[in-house]
């Protein structure tokens, strides 16, 4: 049977046009699986315990590991989150429960759209004016405060999308029974959007674990094992960043295994906000 | 058209139907004017809920019935621009009052939604919830008291055996009764029905309409439906409404089988609406 000629070449194009969107989905796919193996192949050949116990070495030596950063980026990135995750929850609440018919709403959305796409060694310049500068040094505070400003706008937009999606006559049926507004929105809307609002926290601490820009102007970064919130705190992010660029060959390879270090645990948390994810929508 | 809005006690004799003796009145509804911003969606409603008994609201869609309800409980309150004027009484109490603690009038007059809305909790959850926020008891007096809700449900025997589980894995029948349980639990004296049965099967259908003839018993009982077979299963009196006004206001039977009004016997013969 001879094909109908516009349906055979409607048949042409249609191969064509999947042939070269496979073609570029291939392309990103393909860099983005060598990042992975170079970083799996390099940062796994320093990957040792040595890595969690011992601090970052002193030029030169080929003894020392990334404990100081380690602690010190769970340590500000906790604080950050923190901070600025009840923030942006609450933020993201009014615009989703209180403001909806507010002009204010729509103001508020604008501006945290704006700070949700700003640079972060903006960001970091702003925490380097109005904390470094006045409190006269570098400090693991301004660091944990830098990433409290990434964190907000990141929550505060998935908190009120996932409270927006909430259906309405939830919670109309719930003032219906009697519930004031705070517990329409403590015991219902939360409730039903949980999972969601978990999701939006989950990937703003992925989003600020490797951050190095705001951390660079802020908490700087330390040699040595420190605690002190008031004083400068090795981190990550700004380890790699100054090992990389040594010509020591030991410090290069720390470098490769602390970048190792971060993928895993921004992979683990997006994986996780995944499965929570999925919960929902499962339901 | 004036006469037949408060022709409450008109019912004429019609011999074969089962006419109630006229009950006392509930909710007394007087002069009600509803604006949404600048339209005028209820104009000079005038009428009575009798004390359990069942009345329903008729009408085609946009006439103001669901708008004529959602006052019964102040619902339109959580919007901005909505706006009730007249008198509104629940026995004593003036609904319409700015300063009514809302939460209070909602515990005394209760309301099922069209679509169930069960809360994201488990189904002993959904009932113990509502009778927390009033009252605080002992842990096997809230077991009698969801079980009994739930009887009131006519749900006890299908979930007796997984009240932990969700309330969301019902179907949807059982959605709404679970709705209904969650609504007699607080001991309301109102109950207002939205459409209670337009996202239910006709099996779910006939179970809550069964429950709602129980429930007038015990609870005074509005229902709004597109359904005018449902309307004249389940209620006492029905009220005809058509653009914002209320048309005919009489017992079910003489609605359904002798109207005064010529558009109410349009309506219920299906020649528009």
């Amino acid at each position: 049977m001879a094909l109908n000629p516009i349906y055979s070449r409607r048949r042409r194009v249609d191969i064509v046009i999947r042939g070269l969107c496979f073609a570029a989905a291939a392309f990103g796919v393909t860099w983005l699986a060598l990042i992975l193996v170079t970083l799996l192949y390099n940062g796994l050949a320093g990957l040792n315990l040595e890595i969690f116990v011992a601090d970052t070495p002193p030029p030169g030596s080929t003894e020392g590991g990334l404990r100081n950063a380690i602690v010190g980026s769970i340590i500000m990135t906790l604080i950050g989150v923190g901070i600025g995750a009840p923030l942006g929850l609450f933020a993201g609440t009014y615009l989703a429960e209180y403001g909806r018919n507010d002009r204010l709403t729509s103001v508020i959305r604008f501006i945290n759209d704006i700070l949700l796409s700003a640079p972060s060694i903006i960001i970091g310049l702003f925490i380097y004016g109005a904390v470094v500068v006045p409190m006269r040094g570098f400090s693991a505070i301004a660091g944990a405060l830098a990433l409290a400003v990434i964190v907000i706008p990141v929550v505060l937009r998935t908190t009120e999308d996932m409270l927006l999606l909430v259906p309405n006559p939830l919670r109309e049926a719930a003032s219906a029974l009697g519930l004031p507004r705070s517990l329409v929105i403590k015991r219902i809307a939360y409730r039903a959007a949980r999972s969601g609002l978990i999701t939006g926290v989950l990937l703003a601490t992925a989003r600020v674990a490797g951050e190095t820009a705001p951390l660079l102007f802020t908490a700087l970064s330390n040699q040595f094992f420190s605690l002190g919130l008031n004083k400068t705190m090795a981190n990550l992010p700004v380890t790699i960043n100054n090992f990389v660029q040594s010509p020591y060959a030991y410090w290069k390879q720390l470098a490769w295994s602390g970048a190792l270090l971060i993928t895993l645990t921004v992979l683990a948390l997006n994986i996780g906000a995944r499965i929570l994810g999925a919960e929902r929508t499962a339901k | 058209m004036s006469e037949l809005s408060v022709s409450m006690s008109a019912s004429g004799g019609l011999p074969q139907a089962p006419v109630l003796p006229e009950a006392p009145a509930k909710v007394t509804v007087r002069n009600l004017n509803f604006y949404y911003g600048e339209h005028h969606a209820l104009k000079n409603i005038n009428l009575t809920l009798g004390a359990n008994r069942v009345t329903a609201f008729i009408g085609p869609s946009g006439c103001g019935k669901s708008t004529l309800l959602r006052i019964f409980n102040r619902m339109y309150d959580l919007y901005p621009g909505q706006r009730a004027t007249g008198q509104l009484m629940l026995d004593q109490t003036n609904i319409l009052d700015p300063k009514l603690d809302l939460n209070l009038l909602r515990a005394r007059v209760g309301m099922v939604f069209q679509k169930p809305t069960p809360f994201p909790m488990t189904i002993y959850e959904n009932i113990a919830f509502g009778i927390r926020l009033y009252e605080k008891i002992s842990k096997s007096e809230m077991d009698d008291r969801v079980e009994k809700a739930l009887r009131g449900g006519a749900l006890w025997n299908e979930v007796k055996d997984k009240l932990n589980a969700s309330g969301l894995s019902l179907s949807g029948g059982q959605q709404q009764r679970l709705c209904i349980a969650r609504t007699v639990a607080v001991r309301p004296e109102v109950i207002l029905f939205d459409e209670p049965c337009s996202a239910l099967d006709p099996i779910s259908t006939a179970k809550v309409e069964e429950l709602i003839q129980e429930l007038s018993e015990n609870y005074t009982i509005a229902i709004v439906t597109h359904n005018m077979q449902q309307a004249a299963r389940v209620s006492d009196k029905t009220a005809f409404m058509y653009l914002g006004e209320l048309i005919e206001f009489d017992d079910t039977s003489k609605i359904f089988t002798s109207p005064t009004d010529r558009r109410t016997q349009d309506y219920i013969t299906g020649r528009f609406g």
